[in-house]
């Protein structure tokens, strides 16, 4: 882009600015106060310009009276143990006082989106599974979503309840896996243990019923890959008579616990007006008080026939959205209980010959099957033109697929909102004024999978 | 599922009518993308919009009403600018940005207009239909003394 800036010049320079050049993200980072204009320093403080009251915000007036040489920029990560990834903020401090955040994202980027372009709709799950890696299912449910609408079938009653049982069950592994980072990032390192093992009584059901344990490839565009397997009641049921006994332990471990209590009581407060305009979904804006559910909402799959609360906060602070991904543990496992009863017969994939490949029975007895099922495996079947935006709620918030079709067997343009990706820029607000000691805690209560955020 | 209604509007109205919108109740922007239609054999447009390179798509969601509404505006090759909803949605800084950085639509007005996920000296915009995978060595940072 800028002729200054090309790699070799200044490495065979050998000028003392080499280092900084290799680690450097250029304008990307945040840069010196005075070198900032005023609407990128709004940003960077936060200044959500919405105030409240519904009065504009100028940056101008804001008052910056700290003199430059007290004042450090000062880098948190990538590499931190505590930045859930490869996370990089750059934060501006006065003493042990935040003034300026600005995330730098970007290092996990592998460009799924260009890559959708190259695969055919059967092969997008695998793709789209690996982006938000701690609930894949929600991936390949909104991307299956929206190739269902273009082509325009509807799946079978069993594989809507299955995937709304398994959905669900992500949701209760995805917050349980927070509940274990985050009693870690703030020093509980007993919680860290106990997360684990529960997490990994539903990643054993998972592996049961895909195969894998993450990035299952398991919901695709007309159903899902194969029926639950026998027993699996048993299994759903054992985790519904675990879990809640567990829960109400990190009830006694954490919600109680007067050391955890000062590290996440009024810190990193947003407010309802704030985090809507900031685009916040998921647990962070219930947290503010907002009841905003997908699930309840815009009904997706069956969630209309199931009961279950939506969890809100009060003042959005890092114990409230504590209490609200714990609470929604608690519902999650409501609905499931409602799934397992309500688990129609039937089938589990939409018997449509053009998406679906034949049985294997079929394949042994006859030509044209072996021709169906190869042709489907390496062409792939075309999709109808046109575009579509669909929606799901996943554990963090507000998951969206955008698909353009062509009329070919690939998509044209997959485009996923993130809500890791969204809610990161939440950071600054949240931040603001707090101890850099209580970044930690709103850096965590945040739950960004940088997977997603990067794409 | 609620399905969203579309509106297609011009780059000159974009700002008017999504400013209308949030005062409408739209509270909320929840996506900002593009598509890069230069291959695409043909779309389906309502009549007197002309189907230009660049699309710029736009999701705003109603929170009281739960209703959403899909803003398609139309962006040239030629002129690959479009003005930015930052001070209506502050949610669409890092979204722009991230339009801006793989498909090369610049915002106007847009507080820190620099590319988000790729790396600053990075060339091309990757989900431009033209950019071919692959076509273009992996750029690494060359290392001190190597060479």
């Amino acid at each position: 882009m800028n002729d200054s800036m090309d790699p070799k010049q200044s490495v065979l320079g050998g000028k003392s600015k080499d280092l900084s050049f290799e680690t450097s993200e250029g304008d990307q980072e945040m840069g010196m106060f005075e070198s900032t204009s005023t609407d990128e320093l709004g940003l960077e403080y936060g200044s959500t310009l919405r105030l409240s009251e519904g009065i504009e915000l100028d940056p101008n007036d804001m008052n910056f009276e700290i003199s430059p040489d007290e004042k450090m920029i000062i880098n948190m990560g990538p590499q931190h143990p505590s930045t859930h990834g490869v996370l990089r903020l750059m934060i501006e401090l006065d003493g042990e006082i935040i003034l300026r955040t600005k995330p730098v994202v970007g290092y996990l980027h592998t460009g799924m989106e260009k890559t959708a372009e190259g695969l055919t709709y059967l092969q997008g799950s695998t793709n789209v599974t690996r982006m938000d890696y701690l609930s894949p299912l929600h991936n390949e449910l909104v991307f299956s979503l929206a190739a269902e609408q273009l082509i325009g079938i509807e799946v079978p009653d069993r594989a809507s309840w299955i995937r709304m049982l398994m959905c669900e069950l992500n949701r209760c592994s995805s917050h349980l896996m927070w509940m274990a980072t985050n009693g870690m990032d703030l020093g509980s390192t007993s919680m860290m243990l106990y997360g684990f093992r529960e997490r990994e009584m539903i990643l054993a059901f998972f592996e049961k019923v895909t195969g894998l344990r993450m990035n299952h490839n398991y919901i695709r565009p007309g159903g899902v890959s194969a029926d639950l397997p026998d027993g699996w009641q048993d299994d759903v049921i054992a985790i519904l008579e675990t879990i809640p006994g567990r829960l109400d332990e990190y009830d006694e471990l954490l919600t109680g616990q007067p050391i955890f209590r000062e590290r996440v009581n009024g810190v990193g407060i947003i407010t309802d007006s704030q985090a809507i305009a900031l685009g916040a979904t998921g647990p962070i804006l219930r947290s503010t008080g907002v009841p905003w559910d997908l699930r309840r909402d815009m009904p997706y799959l069956h969630y209309e026939q199931v009961e279950f609360d939506v969890i809100v906060g009060s003042i959005g602070d890092v114990f409230d959205r504590y209490s609200v991904r714990f609470n929604e543990i608690r519902e999650s496992l409501r609905i499931i209980a409602q799934v397992v009863e309500k688990m129609p017969e039937g089938d589990y994939r939409v018997q449509d010959k053009k998406v679906t490949p034949p049985p294997r029975m079929r394949i042994d007895e006859s030509m044209e099957a072996l021709i169906h099922h190869f042709k489907i495996f390496t062409e792939g079947y075309k999709v109808p033109e046109g575009e579509v935006y669909v929606a799901v709620e996943s554990p963090r918030g507000e998951l969206g697929c955008y698909m353009v079709s062509d009329g070919s067997a690939k998509p044209y343009r997959m485009h996923i909102r993130g809500p890791s990706f969204v809610n990161l820029q939440t950071l600054p607000v949240m931040l603001r004024g707090g101890a850099i000691a209580d970044a930690i805690a709103s850096i965590s209560s945040v739950d960004p999978v940088m997977g997603e955020v990067d794409r | 599922m609620n399905e969203a209604e579309v509106l297609h509007v011009s780059r000159a109205e974009y700002l008017s009518t999504v400013s209308d919108l949030k005062s409408r109740g739209f509270a909320m922007c929840v996506d900002v993308t593009a598509v890069d239609y230069l291959t695409h054999p043909g779309r389906k447009l309502p009549e007197g919009i002309t189907a230009e390179r660049y699309e710029v798509v736009v999701g705003l969601l109603s929170l009281e009403e739960r209703r959403r509404v899909r803003i398609r505006v139309q962006v040239p090759d030629e002129d690959p600018t479009i003005d930015t909803l930052f001070y209506l949605y502050p949610t669409s800084e890092a979204l722009e940005r991230e339009v801006y950085d793989l498909f090369g639509i610049t915002f106007n007005n847009h507080p820190d207009m620099t590319r988000i996920v790729l790396p600053q000296e990075w060339e091309g915009h990757p989900l431009r239909k033209d950019y071919q995978v692959g076509a273009v060595p992996v750029q690494f940072k060359a290392v001190n003394g190597a060479e």
